[in-house]
């Protein structure tokens, strides 16, 4: 691959994947943010997924593969502009992708899209349901996207589209949702839960996305870490003492607070610390042949910024 | 802090004193006949979140329920097979000290001691405490891909298709096996499974249940509220008896119709109940 159009470049995961891929490939990034600390050799196109210069750039640059991950999850924008950012900006790029003659398509999903429940078989494949609507709505438009990819493959066969769902991604610079949870030197849990969770650092998850450029590559894959612990392991890990909460409590406790601005998780995230919600990742790791470079213990303590 | 600390440390020898208990009655040599059984990672869970070091603790009480309260016997538990095995039983007494029985004594009285898996309702998940020690001691939800799993992995499963409908059965119902479900067998056809047909007698004498209070278990968000004279359906110190049948092998389509997995079926639920009949004939009394 010559030339790699890389959307929410100026991200956490997008400049670890920039930095794996900039020697290799030459790097087109699109970001409406700023890109901090930029390599000479990428270029960097300021600019909202949504808008039409980003047609400008495929024009220009005629890049052989995309990686779309320019995908936004902070619960606290408005539910609009996350479903008008992510779906509207995913389509922009697919529309671009197909226009121009681009060869590849790598998007970054998430294994958070078939939802934590207590009737979760333990490792979810590929063909599962995406459910995690059905107990968390706001999170729609990320399913939506996936699902658009998932139509985009079969509408362009000669297109290689690959969806990686990797489990929670953590990492010392990463702001999401269970990297700062899991930051919290007195965190919420669940009293008398504690579910197996998997964990993959952001870096492994870059080795991944580069990995899926490869030519031949297609089709879904979840994408696991390093193994799964139970939830409790990994606070013992880091030395944080966590607060058992009633989970009758919990909940209504956390909708107030979140609504009123004292806690910055959306109550429904607690399915996540109450319930299963673990992938089988043996499809990639068979068809890539890569294993996570970090052990399970690198990964938990990669959070502290080790 | 200090308080959480004297906690963390009390539990700790809660735990330490649970293990030396099992040992103490099952043998010392238990954890090493057992630790190569399931792979472990540095934080001493397999993938499915079973902890032989949890499981170890949390047995003894019920390895003192096995031995000195319902004085388990085992029959033919030799004829279980090494590698994967789907064990199939008789399902009752309101709550599942079948199941407790049968993990124990494969845990303690098998020649090759296995920690076995069963397959739980998928309430249990969303119960505080019960969800995270059934997944310590290797109990997971009831779904068809669980099961498929586990089998790949050659480990053995116990199933109660009578489900629910066998473990809520009332007092008149004893011993009459309900509605076998299907599922397992379709499994074990696609997983070349064989399957151990046994027979549990004592547990559906344990709690004599002779009504079942469906508006209070609604109330209280539970699949049944059985009631038996003496109030809540707790178990009575009657005599377990464990009998393992011969495995049957089947060969087959796992998507053939209903109806010739019916078939299939009838021959485990024929060998359970000639079981049942004859572990009934050959017992003394039901306590003792």
């Amino acid at each position: 691959m010559n030339k790699v159009v890389l959307t929410g470049i100026s991200g956490n995961l997008g400049r670890v994947v920039a930095k794996q891929l900039h020697r290799v490939a030459h790097v087109i990034g699109i970001d409406r943010r700023p890109f901090v600390g930029r390599p000479k050799d990428i270029d960097h196109v300021q600019v909202d997924l949504r808008k039409k210069k980003v047609e400008e750039v495929f024009r220009k640059h005629r890049p052989d593969a995309v990686i779309h991950m320019g995908i936004m999850h902070d619960p606290r924008m408005t539910q609009e502009d996350h479903h008008s950012f992510n779906v509207l900006g995913t389509m922009k790029v697919l529309e671009c992708a197909a226009k121009y003659g681009v060869k590849k398509v790598v998007m970054l999903s998430s294994a958070n899209v078939y939802g934590p429940s207590p009737e979760n078989s333990n490792f979810l494949t590929e063909e599962s349901p995406l459910m995690a609507a059905s107990r968390f709505p706001q999170v729609r438009d990320l399913i939506e996207v996936d699902m658009l990819a998932h139509g985009f493959f079969w509408r362009h066969p000669e297109i290689e589209t690959v969806v990686l769902r990797p489990v929670h991604i953590v990492g010392a610079s990463i702001k999401n949702a269970p990297s700062n949870y899991l930051r919290l030197k007195r965190p919420w849990v669940m009293a008398g839960f504690d579910p197996m969770v998997q964990l993959i650092h952001t870096e492994d998850v870059g080795r991944a996305m580069v990995a899926a450029l490869k030519p031949g590559r297609k089709g879904v894959y979840n994408v696991t870490g390093p193994g799964e612990v139970p939830l409790s392991a990994v606070f013992a890990e880091l030395g944080h003492r966590p607060i058992p909460v009633p989970h009758l409590v919990a909940k209504p406790v956390l909708s107030t607070l979140f609504k009123y601005r004292l806690a910055s998780y959306p109550p429904e995230e607690l399915d996540h610390i109450q319930f299963l919600c673990m992938v089988d990742g043996a499809r990639w790791t068979t068809e890539s042949g890569l294993r996570p470079q970090f052990t399970m213990r690198e990964t938990i303590r990669s959070v502290l910024g080790e | 802090m200090t308080c959480a600390r004297v906690n963390g440390r009390l539990s700790n020898l809660v735990k330490q004193g649970l293990k030396q208990w099992t040992r103490s009655m099952a043998g010392e040599d238990l954890d090493a006949r057992l630790s190569g059984s399931r792979p472990r990672n540095e934080y001493g869970v397999d993938p499915f979140g079973f902890s032989l070091d949890y499981a170890l603790s949390a047995i003894g009480p019920f390895l003192w329920l096995y031995k000195n309260y319902f004085r388990c016997e085992t029959f033919g538990i030799e004829k279980v097979p090494p590698g994967r095995v789907l064990l199939v039983s008789n399902h009752s007494g309101q709550l599942p000290v079948d199941g407790v029985m049968i993990g124990v004594a494969m845990l303690t009285e098998a020649k090759a001691p296995r920690a076995i898996r069963s397959m739980v309702e998928k309430w249990v998940p969303t119960l505080p405490w019960v969800s995270t020690f059934f997944a310590r001691v290797g109990q997971i939800v009831g779904t068809p891909e669980n099961c498929r799993r586990l089998l790949e992995k050659d480990e053995a499963i116990l199933v109660f298709p009578e489900g629910m409908k066998g473990i809520s059965k009332l007092y008149p119902q004893r011993y009459q096996l309900q509605e076998f479900g299907l599922g397992f067998m379709r499994l074990a056809l696609e997983t070349n499974t064989p399957i151990v047909p046994v027979a549990v007698i004592g547990g559906e004498e344990q709690a004599p249940a002779i009504v079942n209070v469906k508006p209070l278990a609604k109330l209280l968000g539970f699949p049944v509220m059985p009631l038996t004279p003496y109030g809540p359906p707790l178990p009575l110190p009657v005599k377990y008896r464990l009998h393992f049948g011969d495995p049957i092998y089947f060969t087959g389509r796992a998507d053939d119709e209903d109806v010739e997995l019916e078939k299939k079926v009838k021959v485990v639920k024929a060998a359970i109940q000639s079981m049942i009949e004859h572990g009934l004939k050959e017992r003394k009394a039901v306590f003792w």
